[in-house]
C-alpha cells in the first residue's frame, strides 16, 4: 500500500468552504483522511511538508482544445497533458472542434487511445452534437455516449436551425446527455474581431455588440425550457446576458454557465495596438462587463471557470488582427490568472476552487473536485503569492499564444498529483 | 520644431507641433510644385517602395509623383497581382522587401492595424497610406492644409464631416487631427453609418443634414463605400441622396463662405450633387488633390530627415 502524507498544508476545501492548515493522507490513489487537529497515523507513508502552501483539488477544465486529430503541430495529447499538470489541471474535458471533428465513435476511440497513451492529466472527451459540426444532422449521440463522450457540443459553430437544435436537445435529453452551447448569434458575430464601442471604432475593427450574446442565450433558454434538456453555456462574457441567465435559473431550468479566464481577467483595452494573442471568441469586453461577470461568478450565477485553451501556431497569429486566428492557450495560466481575482479580493480561494474544480466535476458526475475521504487524490499544491514574469517561450504547450506574455503574475504550481501519483513538480 | 517620428502610421500619435511642422513644410512644397522645373534632391539616392494591397489610383499616383519630385528612386508594386496571391503572408512580403534595403515603404492595406504590424518588422520608415477603417494620415494632413489655406487658420472652425463615417479611415484621421487643433467637429449621417461610441470622440453627432450643416465653415463629404456594404446600411442610394446628399439647398445652411471638400473618388448624385462638386466658388476638391502631393512630399522629407539625424547621433555615440 503506497501512501503519502501532506503535512502543514493550507487545505482548500471547496465543498466545506474552508481554508485552513491541516494534514492530508492519501492511500492507493485515494484521499484517506483529512485532519485539522493532529497528524493522522501514517506509518510508512512518504511525508511531504507543504510549508503552509495551498493544497487543493486539481482543476477540472471544461473546453480544452487538444489539436488531435488534425493539427498535432499546434498541440498533442503529450504536450497538452504536460501543460495541464504544470498548471494544476488534472482533468481536461476536451473539445471536438478538431480536424476532422470528433463526431463518430471511431474518432472518439482514436482520441481515447491517444489520450491514455500520452497525457499525464486525465482526459474526458466531448463529442460533436451534429455531424461535422455543420448543424444539419444529429451525431450518433447514443454510440458516442457509450464510447465515453461526457457532453455534446458543436463548440463555436452555433446551430442556427431551430428545428435541428431542438431535436438534438430532445434526443440528448432522453439519453441523459449534457449539451454545451456557445451563445453568440452567428450572423451578428460573423467576422467580428472586437466588441463594438469607442475602442473598436477607434481601431477600425469589425465589431459585434454584446446583444449577440443575449439573443443567442434567450433562444437557447427558450428551447431548453421547451425540451427540458440539461444545458451548459460555455462562456458568458457580458452583463447584457446575465438577466436572461438569472431568469432561466430562477425558473428551475437545468442550466449551468461558465466563464473563460480571459474574460474574467482581461478587457478590451488589451487589444489596443492590435496584439493578436488577445484575439479570442467572443471578443474581449469592456471593464464594466468584466466586473459584472466576476460578480456573477462570486454570487453563484456563473458556476464554472474554464481556460478555453485554444492553441494556435505562430503563422495563424502573425497576421493583421482581423485576419488572425482566434483563441489563446490557457492550461498553464488558468491558475495564476484566477488567483488575480483572489488577490483583488473579489473572490476567496474555496469559492474559486468550487468554480475551477468542484462544480465542473459535479456537472459531469465525476468523483473528483473534493477534499474528502474516498475521493480520487487529484491534487494541486501551489504557492498563491509567488511573483514572476510570464515568459511564453517557457510554456509547455506546443503553441505559445498567451495574452499574458510578459505580464507580472502571482501564484504558481509547486506540484500536481493525479490519482495520488505525482505528475509535475518537485522531486521527493 | 524637430520632427522625430520614425514612421507615419496615424494622426493619433502626432503632436500638434508635429502636425504644424508637416503643414509648414508642405506649404513650401505647394509653391515648389507650381514652378515649371520641379525637381529636388531631398531624397536623392533613397529608395521608396509603394505597396498597395488595396486598389488605388489617386493616392498611389500622388505618392509616386511626390517621391519622384524629391529625387527618390520610386517603385510601385501592385500587391494583389503578386506574391499575396501565391499565399505569402504580409510579414514575409515585408521581410523580403526589407532585405532589399528600401528607405521608405508606403503601404495601403485593407485590414486595420496591418501597417502598424508591418512597421514592427522592417528597418526602414513606414508611411501609412490607409489601413482598413483605421487611419489615413496623409489624407487628413492634406485636408488640414487645404482648410488652412482657404480659411487662413486651422483652429476654432466648425467642421461637418458627412456621410459614411463607419467605413471611413479618412473620417477617423480627420477627427483626430481637427480635434488636436481645437476645432468643433460635427458628424452628420445616417445612424447606421455611425461607428458605435463615436460620441465619445469629442464630436457632435447629427442625423439631419440641415441641422448638422448650420453655420459650419467646412463641409467635408465622404464617399459612400458601396464595396464595404455587406448588409443593408441604407435603404437605397436615391433615399440616401435625398436625405444626406449635398446639394445647394442643404449647403445653404452652412456659412456663406463655407468650403466643400471630398477625398475622392466621388459618387456624383449619391453623396454629392455634381454642380456643387464643380462650383469653383465653393468646392476645393481639386485643391485637395494638389495639396496631397505637397503634404506627401513634406511627410516623406521629414521622415527621411529624422532618420538621417538618428543615424548621425548614433554615429556620434560611437
Amino acid at each position: 500500500m503506497s501512501s503519502t502524507l501532506f503535512t502543514n498544508a493550507r487545505i482548500i476545501d471547496p465543498e466545506a468552504a474552508t481554508d485552513r492548515i491541516g494534514s492530508l493522507l492519501i492511500r492507493d490513489g485515494v484521499i484517506a483522511e483529512v485532519s485539522y487537529d493532529g497528524t493522522p497515523d501514517a506509518t510508512g507513508a512518504t511525508v511531504i511538508d507543504c510549508n503552509g502552501k495551498c493544497l487543493a483539488p486539481g482543476i477540472v477544465d471544461i473546453g480544452v482544445k487538444v489539436c488531435e486529430p488534425g493539427e498535432r503541430h499546434k498541440e498533442s495529447f503529450r504536450s497538452a497533458g504536460n501543460a495541464a499538470v504544470a498548471g494544476g489541471v488534472t482533468t481536461m474535458v476536451i473539445r471536438p472542434d478538431t480536424e476532422p471533428a470528433i463526431d463518430s465513435p471511431e474518432t472518439l476511440e482514436f482520441v481515447h487511445r491517444r489520450a491514455v497513451a500520452d497525457s499525464k492529466a486525465k482526459v474526458l472527451p466531448m463529442a460533436a452534437l451534429t455531424k461535422g459540426r455543420l448543424g444539419r444532422e444529429m451525431a450518433e449521440i447514443g454510440f458516442l455516449q457509450d464510447a465515453g463522450a461526457v457532453a455534446f457540443t458543436d463548440c463555436d459553430a452555433v446551430i442556427e436551425n431551430n428545428k435541428v437544435f431542438s431535436r438534438c436537445l430532445t434526443y440528448a435529453n432522453a439519453l441523459g446527455a449534457l449539451v454545451m452551447g456557445h451563445v453568440q448569434d452567428p450572423v451578428l458575430s460573423n467576422g467580428a474581431a472586437a466588441t463594438s464601442g469607442p475602442l473598436a471604432s477607434k481601431l477600425g475593427l469589425p465589431a459585434v455588440s454584446p446583444v449577440a450574446e443575449r439573443i443567442q442565450l434567450e433562444r437557447d433558454m427558450a428551447l431548453v425550457e421547451a425540451t427540458g434538456a440539461r444545458y451548459h453555456i460555455d462562456q458568458i462574457s457580458c452583463a447584457a446576458a446575465l438577466p436572461a441567465l438569472r431568469r432561466a435559473k430562477d425558473a428551475g431550468l437545468r442550466v449551468t454557465a461558465g466563464a473563460s479566464i480571459h474574460h474574467l481577467t482581461l478587457n478590451e483595452l488589451d487589444i489596443e495596438g492590435y496584439p493578436t494573442f488577445s484575439k479570442v471568441k467572443p471578443p474581449l469586453r469592456n471593464e464594466t462587463d468584466r466586473i459584472a461577470i466576476v460578480e456573477a461568478l462570486a454570487s453563484g450565477l456563473i458556476d464554472i471557470i474554464s481556460s478555453m485553451h485554444t492553441p494556435q501556431d505562430e503563422e495563424s497569429k502573425r497576421q493583421p488582427f482581423e485576419a488572425a486566428a482566434s483563441g489563446a492557450v490557457g492550461l498553464e495560466t488558468l491558475l495564476p490568472a484566477a488567483l488575480q481575482l483572489m488577490h483583488a479580493e473579489m473572490i476567496d480561494l474555496p469559492v474559486l476552487w468550487q468554480k475551477l474544480s468542484t462544480n465542473p466535476a459535479k456537472l459531469l458526475g465525476l468523483p473528483v473536485g473534493r477534499m474528502a475521504p474516498g475521493a480520487p487524490a487529484d491534487l494541486v499544491l501551489f504557492d498563491p503569492d509567488k511573483p514572476y514574469k510570464l515568459d511564453r517561450s517557457k510554456l509547455l504547450s506546443k503553441s505559445k499564444n498567451t495574452p499574458f506574455d510578459g505580464r507580472l503574475m502571482q501564484g504558481s504550481v509547486i506540484a500536481s498529483f493525479v490519482d495520488g501519483k505525482q505528475t509535475f513538480g518537485m522531486k521527493n | 520644431m524637430a520632427f522625430s517620428a520614425r514612421h507615419l502610421l496615424g494622426i493619433e500619435q502626432l503632436s500638434r507641433p508635429d502636425i504644424e511642422t508637416i503643414l509648414d513644410l508642405a506649404d513650401k512644397y505647394v509653391d515648389f510644385n507650381r514652378k515649371s522645373h520641379k525637381h529636388s534632391d531631398a531624397l536623392s539616392g533613397l529608395t521608396q517602395v509603394n505597396m498597395f494591397f488595396e486598389n488605388s489610383t489617386r493616392t498611389q499616383a500622388s505618392f509616386e509623383i511626390a517621391g519622384k519630385r524629391l529625387g527618390a528612386d520610386v517603385m510601385s508594386m501592385a500587391m494583389q497581382a503578386s506574391s499575396i496571391s501565391k499565399g505569402e503572408t504580409l510579414i514575409d512580403t515585408a521581410l523580403t522587401l526589407n532585405a532589399m534595403n528600401p528607405d521608405l515603404l508606403v503601404v495601403r492595406h485593407p485590414h486595420s492595424g496591418a501597417v502598424d504590424l508591418l512597421a514592427q518588422k522592417v528597418k526602414c520608415a513606414v508611411l501609412n497610406a490607409g489601413d482598413g477603417r483605421h487611419e489615413h494620415p496623409t489624407q487628413a494632413l492634406l485636408d488640414a492644409l487645404t482648410i488652412r489655406r482657404a480659411k487662413g487658420r486651422l483652429h476654432r472652425l466648425n467642421v461637418a464631416i458627412c456621410g459614411d463615417i463607419a467605413h471611413s479611415r479618412v473620417a477617423r484621421s480627420n477627427i483626430f487631427l481637427l480635434g488636436k487643433l481645437e476645432n468643433r467637429i460635427r458628424l452628420v449621417g445616417p445612424k447606421t453609418l455611425m461607428p458605435a461610441g463615436i460620441d465619445q470622440f469629442g464630436v457632435e453627432v447629427y442625423d439631419d443634414m440641415a441641422e448638422g450643416l448650420k453655420d459650419v465653415d467646412v463641409v467635408m463629404m465622404l464617399r459612400l463605400q458601396r464595396e464595404r456594404m455587406d448588409g443593408g446600411f441604407i435603404p437605397s442610394e436615391r433615399e440616401y441622396y435625398h436625405r444626406w446628399g449635398l446639394n445647394a439647398e442643404k449647403l445653404a445652411n452652412a456659412k456663406p463662405d463655407a468650403i466643400v471638400m471630398h477625398p475622392g473618388p466621388m459618387n456624383r448624385g449619391v453623396e454629392i450633387d455634381g454642380d456643387i462638386a464643380d462650383d469653383i466658388n465653393r468646392s476645393v476638391i481639386q485643391e485637395q488633390v494638389e495639396m496631397g502631393v505637397a503634404v506627401r512630399m513634406a511627410a516623406m522629407d521629414l521622415l527621411m530627415q529624422a532618420r538621417a539625424a538618428e543615424r548621425q547621433s548614433a554615429g556620434m555615440m560611437v
